[in-house]
């Protein structure tokens, strides 16, 4: 018994150790967002304000519109993105998972080699710049790339055809059912689990993305949250002349740049926060894994 | 019902009219946005003058290629890739299997819950915000590193971003903060499903802890470890960009020990205009990218057809 508790000791400390470790980052982000602008030039970022202050908060309630259009821009191509990608995955998924669909492996194959070979990001670009123009337009974040993923397209196919009996479909079709009103009425209410977690992968998946706003997008009026804070990082000037352009009555020197781009970070985090306890409940139940091979 | 049997396929799949309309969108989308790309990669091979349109250019064979591959930066880019790629795999995999291992071994269900949540939350966040926590460590004149830690050490302050040296570890280091947690629910959901019968037998044999671990867990836990070790090495000529880009705060000097294959096409691309040598980096990525996919699946296929991807 006492090797037992020796045991269970050892790895409670390695598991907080090893959680220590994951939280330590955020916890200094979150405390360099509360922390006096004179206190983090003196003494650095550190995982607990050495001089509270709200001032960075404070700041952002001032100017918001700085942030707000930014924030609006990631909602907006969140919500629409993710309700497309998963109408279009969909609409997909179910055609191949029926057997009796002639050459559905034909088609299964052509979306499944887009996981395989891929033309790169130069031929990407000249077309979606050149033949489709969707330089700085909300388009950028919505088509290119995140659309359709063939990896869940088969994820929601495997999930069709172990759930849904094809006893089912026939009997539908017997009763005089179309197949549309087969897809809506019965298909679609079934595969409530799946669409909840795909669902919740494209809705990370768009908020947490910045590479199509970075190619494509070079008007700061458009900017995602995440393109901002992008810029913000690499970029030492973007934050003074962004506020300064929204509010050309605040002088550089009043503005508390340090804390500020940590407290825009923090708020670029919270939908990932909330969506975190869905992704998990889904997450667990282990259908990323495995699922695609079938 | 004889009528059905003896007409011929193309007649059977007018029945499915409306399942075809329902693929419409999807595969026009696919179309677009992977298929005309992969037709595009032809511009390897041309000199673009956009005066001449993209089909117009003229050809130029291999030159582009071979430019390409008189730089130093073709040698580096690949060896960066594929070795980065190589470290984060077997470290993640070591990393992750032991904790999913460990986690299995903690009696207490809070504490098990608890850990699950904490590790995974690294996976979901954007690699902006990834740079984000990596400045706030090892900024210069703020950053925790130099203006806490290295002087309780008596160790002079460090500049972290202009350092190539340091990268290798830090950037394993980021990469295996982001990842491993999740691996290791991954592994966690597989060790969990072993049955207890093997253990209980085990143990009435006389096998210890560790004898367990090792002739039965880690067995039964190996053709989600192949799969998923699979899924990375057919993507090892591919690299995350915004490690690689965001996360070293895109500096110059580091490049050496930071430039990727991903990085490069972007750079040479987007901020030089050289859509010659950077098409032609694209489509040597492609190319050796979609061979290493097949290759490594026909070894897998060749060892155990269950675990094979396809």
């Amino acid at each position: 018994m006492r090797a037992n508790r020796l045991e269970q000791t050892v790895i409670h400390i390695i598991f907080f150790l090893f959680a220590c470790i994951c939280l330590i980052p955020f916890a200094v982000l979150i405390s360099a967002s509360l922390t006096s602008e004179s206190a983090i030039i003196q003494n650095g970022y550190s995982i607990w304000p050495s001089v509270f202050s709200a001032e960075s908060y404070r700041f952002l309630l001032k100017e918001p519109m700085m942030i707000l259009n930014a924030y609006g821009i990631s909602i907006f191509v969140t919500v629409l993105g993710t309700a497309v990608s998963l109408i279009m995955m969909t609409l997909l998924a179910y055609p191949i998972s029926r057997k009796d669909l002639p050459f559905r492996n034909v088609i299964a194959f052509i979306i499944f080699f887009t996981m395989l070979f891929n033309g790169g990001l130069v031929p990407t670009y000249l077309m979606y710049t050149n033949v489709f123009e969707i330089k700085n337009t909300l388009t950028a974040y919505l088509v290119p790339g995140l659309l359709v993923s063939a990896f869940f397209v088969i994820l929601i196919r495997t999930f069709f055809t172990m759930n849904i009996p094809s006893e089912v479909i026939e009997s539908a079709k017997i009763d005089g059912a179309g197949e549309f009103r087969i897809f809506y009425g019965i298909v679609l209410p079934l595969s409530k689990p799946v669409l909840g977690a795909v669902g919740i992968f494209q809705i990370i998946n768009y908020w947490n993305d910045w590479f199509n706003g970075l190619i494509y997008i070079t008007d700061n009026k458009l900017h995602s949250i995440q393109v901002m804070l992008n810029t913000i990082l690499l970029n030492s000037q973007y934050l003074m002349t962004n506020v300064q352009a929204a509010d050309n009555m605040v002088e550089a020197g009043d503005i508390p740049s340090h804390g500020l781009k940590m407290a825009i970070a923090v708020i670029g985090v919270i939908p990932i926060l909330i969506t975190y306890p869905f992704f998990q409940k889904y997450f667990a139940k282990g259908l990323t894994v495995g699922a695609v091979k079938g | 019902m004889k009528a059905m049997a003896n007409g011929s396929t193309l007649k059977r799949a007018m029945k499915f009219k409306m399942l075809y309309i329902m693929l419409i969108p999807g595969i026009a989308y696919l179309l677009i946005n992977n298929y005309v790309p992969m037709l595009g990669m032809i511009i390897a091979f041309k000199d673009i003058n956009f005066a001449k349109g993209i089909l117009g250019s003229d050809w130029v064979g291999f030159k582009n290629f071979e430019y390409l591959f008189k730089t130093a930066d073709a040698y580096i880019i690949t060896r960066n890739t594929i070795l980065y790629n190589l470290v984060f795999i077997v470290v993640n995999l070591v990393v992750a299997v032991a904790l999913a291992i460990l986690l299995n071994e903690m009696k207490n269900r809070f504490f098990s819950r608890f850990y699950q949540s904490v590790v995974l939350l690294p996976y979901l966040i954007s690699s902006v915000i990834i740079g984000y926590l990596v400045f706030s460590l090892l900024s210069a004149e703020t950053g925790l590193m130099n203006k806490t830690i290295l002087p309780w050490l008596g160790i002079d302050p460090v500049m972290w971003y202009s350092e190539p040296g340091f990268w290798p570890y830090i950037l394993t280091f980021v990469k295996i903060w982001s990842t491993a947690g999740y691996l290791c629910i991954i592994y966690f959901a597989a060790v969990v499903g072993i049955d207890q019968e093997y253990y209980e037998a085990a143990t009435l044999d006389g096998a210890n802890k560790f004898q367990q671990i090792l002739k039965i867990t880690i067995p039964l836990i190996t053709p989600v470890i192949v799969i998923m070790t699979l899924m990375q090495i057919g993507r090892i000529f591919y690299s995350d960009f915004g490690l690689f880009y965001q996360v070293t705060l895109d500096s110059g000097v580091l490049l050496p020990t930071t430039n990727v294959i991903d990085t490069y096409v972007y750079r040479s691309l987007l901020r030089n205009g050289d859509i010659g040598m950077s098409s032609a980096a694209g489509l040597y990525q492609s190319v050796v990218g979609f061979i290493i996919i097949l290759a490594s699946n026909y070894a897998v296929k060749k060892i155990n057809p269950d675990n094979s991807l396809f």
